[in-house]
């Protein structure tokens, strides 16, 4: 808890690291100003792109005492407004998983080359992220905790599969490397509430560790306060939930 | 939700998105996350010229209902030239001068 007597101050700047095939790709990365040693995050934006609200979330993070890093998993598809970007992305059916895992690999190994950051390490994603960091989770090693915010299509089925996605990351739960943090509105379209059991009784037949919290009168989305989706009590709660699992598995 | 619901066709035309038009090349449909239309998911249709980059983009975001409206009634203009014989059903020229984003 923040006390009003403390010293605080970070830096947030954009750096650029070694991803996928070792492409340099670029990174938004926020530290809490100190030597540390600060646990890692590593933040997964969601589908519509590399957006100011996950600067925020990145600031977010190193305002909680957290070294985060936003890579731009975008970043081999043009450079324009995040939007003109992630509309390109979109058009194209998603960024592929292989891609996206490789650049989270290197943003993680990025991360602990860093000479302040403590061993620990969580992966964060929502939307598409939330997917892709269930993925980085059980597919890469190294990570000491897993949040993931209504990640849709964790459960596909097989006409769900593209190339691009051609793997359920359900299908990698026995695989799943630590311990994980689900968000979910129950009026979400996907995920489903049908598919976050789907998703839990995978959990639950591997014997993981995992906490799932449902919100009511929330759907896909809900602490974007930008969108329409937003939902203020539900958000706040989850906030709280996303910054004491930290705590507990990060410190 | 992040559909994945997207197609793309290749057409001819040109649209606007500042001072000057460009030549648009694909239109890109999908079924998916809007950016500004208040709703979780929309029918968006992007015009785009994919070799001038991410910025070479008209956006139109719409509910169903005005999806299934726009598609009628474009149907309904077309029907309506051909019945008066004044469909210009021939490919365009190519025209290397828009080839540029800002180019007049």
């Amino acid at each position: 808890m923040y006390q009003t007597d403390r010293y605080e101050g970070m830096i947030a700047e954009t750096v650029a690291m070694r991803g996928h095939t070792a492409d340099v790709i670029n990174a938004y990365l926020a530290r809490p100003l100190g030597a540390g040693p600060f646990p890692g995050v590593l933040l997964i934006h969601h589908a519509p792109g590399w957006d100011e609200w996950y600067r925020e979330c990145t600031r977010r993070f190193a305002h909680h005492g957290y070294v985060s890093i936003s890579p731009n998993l975008y970043f081999r598809d043009g450079h324009g407004s995040p939007e003109d970007v992630g509309a390109k992305v979109r058009a194209a059916g998603g960024a592929p998983d292989a891609r996206v895992l490789g650049d989270l690999d290197g943003a993680r190994t990025y991360l602990r080359s860093l000479p302040y950051v403590s061993g620990k390490i969580g992966v964060f994603g929502t939307c598409s992220g939330g997917r892709h960091a269930f993925l980085a989770a059980c597919r890469l090693n190294g990570f000491d905790a897993l949040i993931d915010c209504w990640g849709g299509r964790v459960v596909q089925s097989k006409e769900e599969l593209t190339p691009n996605q051609p793997v359920a990351p359900i299908d990698y739960t026995k695989d799943l490397s630590c311990p994980m943090l689900g968000l979910f509105g129950n009026e979400d379209k996907s995920p489903t509430p049908e598919q976050v059991n789907a998703h839990e009784a995978e959990l639950k037949k591997h014997g993981k560790r995992y906490e799932f919290h449902r919100y009511d009168g929330a759907g896909h989305g809900f602490f974007y306060y930008d969108r329409p989706a937003y939902r203020q009590e539900q958000a706040m709660d989850g906030w709280k939930k996303v910054f004491a699992f930290c705590e507990r598995t990060l410190r | 939700m992040c559909t994945m619901i997207a197609h793309q066709v290749k057409i001819q035309g040109r649209g606007k998105n500042g001072p000057e038009w460009f030549e648009v090349r694909e239109a890109n449909v999908s079924y998916d996350h809007p950016y500004d239309l208040p709703l979780e998911h929309a029918l968006n249709i992007d015009f785009v010229n994919e070799a001038l980059g991410p910025g070479a983009r008209v956006a139109v975001e719409l509910s169903v209902e005005a999806a299934r409206q726009l598609v009628k009634t474009v149907e309904a203009v077309l029907a309506q030239a051909d019945q008066r014989g004044v469909l210009e059903d021939r490919p365009l020229a190519a025209s290397p001068a828009r080839d540029r984003l800002h180019d007049a």
